[in-house]
């Protein structure tokens, strides 16, 4: 029959429509100002007494709380406003002390039934809830630059080891490396010895004033490796110290090809944020102080991981973090955990020259950090907060001296994968890294985030309204229909980007105004060709048919060519501008899926399969 | 045929193409003359946003900045007069904002409060003109692509001559009010293009359909019934979508002010365009019903789909 649609079809959309509906309604439950209690380290767990002791102090200065929870390792305590909220940081910084990160949150209250189920409500972008965006540039090629000069020590020791006499190595402006020699012979050696021994080099003879050179490049897959390496090792670094600032939705991702993003909402004190993530942590290997060693010659300290357990150490620091070139964690061919470290040739040099003597002795490395506490003092009875930089170090690793090492050697007889990958991410975290440095920062205050909410919902209220109010005016009974479709789509679209987990940028909520506007745009084609039909003098249940049969693909061309401008719109567009992309091009699909196949459906329940004279468009 | 009424709109054909001409010779001349006046995004440099109790008086913190250094200060207000943008030239200092929130503190009653902070390296801000330059290219070939593919080549000539003239002309708008121009802005020109587009297929759409179907007829008779018979969907998206963005103009705030006047401006020309600009091009390469014959069984087996 004309204008039936069998009930599958209903069912279907009826189905999708729950569906979206389930997912779009985390957002309508508004979130909670919050405090996220961290410990700073992983031995410093949060525990029901320490949240005992927290709520006892808010109470006594008459903060009211509105509920708390210990979730694994971290605890959140929820206030009725942002007003309490901050006045509560203060009173839990300084229960809690340095041991532990108290920061600004926004906890969802999304209900456990709809959880359960996967869903929750869209992230606020920075824009929208205050906070800091960094952006970081790698300097790739000083990381490239550093490896040469790293190689440089390493070709002269082979020379020199196979006697091959070279007159002097040197940095081409290029940063090439270049070896000279007297002799054509000892050069043509050398260079079939480099070409054998380092893959990772593109080696050419060359004869200038009388002299032989051998030329030294990195290849291209070298050069890119070394970059991959250096990013891969800043942004495991700042993942690092960023989980350290305790922020609830930290972002730290690879843009391009040399540049990180660091987006840290909620956080206000962007110096704090940047002193920690331009951090220097470092390494330092010492051997264990022999049994008796004099104490002015030895230093006590205590283990990162393990509360209490302390051990004496040599002053004297074998190498830094700066000679660790590389630190992987990987199994021996017992399947045991281990963790394989690459010195550079200097680090090398000074290893083997120090466990010649000490096999069988204990060596140590320490995680050395730049950190800073708060002191309250009171001057002239007013509490002041004084900042205090101190340099805190830890033992990471101690581990019985096998052999002499050189400039590869292993860690063993770890505890678990766990242990050597930990193990292994402190190492790199203390080793030399690429130099970065800013180039972008954004800081918006909760203020200015709460008003642009404030504002864009206040826009897609009055456009949507205006919306509404003329295609009733305009279409009459099918402009009712197009209203339900138009607001069934707001619901799927944000439902989609809930589920997309996608974020929520002013931007974003620009896009979703327009779609508002062009969402109709659908419905509209569909109406002027029933119309147009019905002036044919086709009967109303025919032009219904023909109208949406007939609009269908003007309405294909027309939304694919705006999903093409959207797409190359998310490829090239940064932050703000992706999130428009994003609602766009949602928009765009889930307002097909509404002003066609819901619409469609309307009309056929409203009017379908009965006999009618007259349509009201 | 129908028994609406069709309107001459080719008629006007010429003083619409001298119309546009002179449009675009304008925008092109103040591109040239004025520039862009490219916002934080792609320049690079600072921006410190302040927010005041009361209207806040910008000679008095030009005078202020002055006299801590910051000589090179650009001081305005943003969106009210309790909101204040400072701009600066100056290199990256995390403490900037707190500093400029100090100097202007000084002899102030009233409590300020900082609202944002923005430093951008000038590096990148000339990396995303690039970029900028480069996606708007490549979605106007794109586009030519995919219209030369389902349409014909003198339809994808059409489109992208509409699309070419919708985005130069709000360029030159930006360029004649000296309107700040940052991403957001940029954003709303590949909106524009999008939405344009939009246009101007659903009007091809319906030239590619009546060249088909009415046997007899001039080129300009089907031109003008096209349009007529596509003009009441034209105009009642147009306003719907007008609607919207003079909501988000008004009620929007001055963050995104600059994205919806670009847009308004956009969908105005765009509804324009759609109707004169590609229909104009199509008649310049004398469109016919031969161009559009041959694709004829290809098309039938696309538009076949549910």
């Amino acid at each position: 029959m004309l204008n039936r649609y069998p009930l599958w079809k209903n069912l279907l959309i009826l189905f999708v429509l729950v569906f979206g509906g389930l997912y779009a309604a985390p957002n309508i439950y508004p979130d909670d100002y919050a405090i996220q209690l961290t410990g700073s380290r992983d031995v410093f767990q949060v525990d029901q007494p320490l949240i005992d002791k927290v709520t006892a102090a808010l109470e006594r200065q008459n903060v009211a709380i509105k509920s708390t929870e210990l979730e694994n390792k971290h605890g959140l305590i929820r206030f009725a406003d942002g007003e309490a909220q901050l006045k509560a940081k203060d009173i839990i910084s300084r229960v809690v002390g340095d041991d532990y990160v108290v920061a600004l949150n926004l906890a969802p209250t999304t209900p456990d039934w709809l959880t359960s189920i996967g869903a929750g409500p869209m992230k606020l972008g920075l824009d929208l809830r205050g906070g800091v965006h960094f952006l970081l540039e790698v300097d790739l090629p000083k990381a490239v630059s550093q490896k040469l000069e790293n190689y440089a020590s390493e070709i002269k020791g082979r020379l020199r080891e196979e006697r091959l006499r070279y007159r002097k190595l040197e940095t081409l402006e290029n940063g090439a490396l270049a070896v000279k020699f007297a002799k054509a012979e000892v050069r043509d050696t050398a260079v079939d010895l480099l070409r054998k021994e380092f893959q990772e080099f593109l080696v050419s003879a060359d004869e200038r004033d009388g002299s032989f050179f051998a030329v030294i490049n990195l290849t291209e897959q070298a050069v890119r490796d070394i970059e991959t390496y250096a990013i891969k090792q800043n942004l495991t670094t700042l993942r690092n110290r960023v989980n350290e600032l305790g922020v609830a939705e930290p972002l730290v991702q690879r843009q391009g090809r040399n540049r990180i993003v660091v987006q840290l909402p909620g956080i206000q004190d962007t110096a704090a944020a940047k002193r920690i993530i331009g951090k220097t942590a470092t390494l330092e290997f010492r051997l264990e102080a022999k049994p008796g060693a004099s104490s002015a010659r030895t230093e006590v300290y205590e283990f990162r991981s393990e509360l209490g357990r302390k051990a004496t150490l040599e002053k004297d620091i074998i190498i830094k973090g700066d000679n660790v070139a590389n630190a992987q964690a990987s199994f021996d061919e017992n399947g045991q955990p281990q963790v394989n470290i690459t010195l550079d040739s200097k680090g090398g040099e000074l290893m083997a020259r120090t466990t010649k003597n000490a096999v069988q002795r204990r060596m140590a490395v320490l995680f050395v950090e730049d950190k800073e506490r708060t002191v309250y003092k009171t001057v002239e009875g007013e509490q002041v907060a004084e900042k205090i930089r101190y340099q805190e170090k830890g033992i990471i690793s101690l581990a019985t001296i096998q052999s002499v090492l050189g400039n590869q050697f292993r860690i063993t007889g770890l505890d678990g994968a766990g242990e050597s990958s930990e193990l292994a991410l402190l190492l790199r975290a203390g080793a030399l890294a690429a130099p970065i440095y800013f180039v972008e920062e954004r800081t918006v205050g909760p203020s200015l985030g709460a008003q642009n909410i404030e504002m864009g919902v206040t826009s897609v209220q009055i456009g949507l309204g205006l919306v509404l109010v003329f295609m009733i005016l305009y279409y009459r009974v099918f402009g009712v229909l197009a209203n339900i479709a138009l607001s069934l789509n707001l619901m799927m679209l944000i439902a989609v980007m809930s589920m997309l987990s996608a974020t929520l940028t002013l931007p974003g909520i620009a896009g979703i105004v327009l779609t508002v506007g062009m969402a109709v745009d659908a419905n509209v084609l569909i109406f002027s060709r029933i119309k147009e039909e019905l002036k044919n003098g086709l009967p109303p249940q025919s032009a219904i048919n023909a109208g949406f049969g007939r609009a269908f693909t003007t309405i294909f061309d027309a939304n694919i060519t705006t999903l093409l401008a959207a797409v190359i719109l998310f490829a090239m567009g940064t932050g703000p501008v992706k999130g428009f992309a994003v609602t766009l091009s949602v928009g765009i699909l889930t307002s097909m899926f509404t002003a066609i196949l819901v619409t469609r459906a309307l009309v056929n329940l409203a009017y379908g399969g009965r006999q009618i004279s007259k349509l009201s468009i | 045929m129908s028994t609406e009424k069709i309107y001459n709109f080719m008629g006007l054909r010429k003083i619409a193409a001298l119309c546009s001409v002179a449009l675009l010779v304008i925008s092109i001349g103040a591109l040239s003359v004025n520039g862009l006046k490219f916002g934080l995004d792609f320049t690079g440099g600072s921006l410190v946003e302040i927010g005041y109790e009361q209207p806040a008086d910008l000679n008095k913190i030009r005078e202020q900045l002055k006299v801590v250094g910051y000589d090179d200060a650009v001081v305005q207000t943003f969106g009210s007069p309790t909101d204040i943008l400072i701009r600066l030239g100056q290199d990256h200092d995390p403490q900037l904002g707190d500093k400029v929130l100090d100097a202007l503190q000084q002899g102030e009653s009233q409590t300020l409060n900082l609202r944002r902070n923005e430093f951008v390296g000038a590096q990148v801000g000339e990396e995303l003109r690039e970029q900028g330059g480069l996606g708007m290219l490549l979605a106007l070939f794109m586009i030519m692509v995919y219209v030369a593919f389902r349409f014909q080549i003198k339809f994808s000539l059409g489109a992208v001559a509409a699309l070419a003239h919708d985005v130069l002309i709000v360029l030159g708008f930006f360029a004649i009010f000296r309107l700040d121009f940052d991403l957001t802005v940029l954003a709303a020109i590949l909106a524009v293009i999008g939405y344009s587009l939009n246009d101007t297929i659903v009007v091809s759409d319906r030239i590619r359909e009546n060249f088909r179907k009415m046997r007899k007829g001039t080129s300009l008779e089907i031109m003008n019934a096209s349009l007529s018979q596509t003009l009441g969907r034209t105009l009642v998206t147009s306003l719907t979508t007008l609607l919207v963005l003079v909501a988000l103009s008004v009620f929007g705030g001055e963050m995104i002010h600059g994205f919806a006047v670009a847009l308004l401006v956009g969908v105005l020309v765009g509804t324009y365009s759609s109707i004169y600009v590609a229909a104009n091009v199509l008649m310049a390469m004398n469109i016919c019903k031969e161009d559009l014959l041959p694709p004829e069984e290809k098309e039938q087996e696309v538009d076949d789909r549910p």
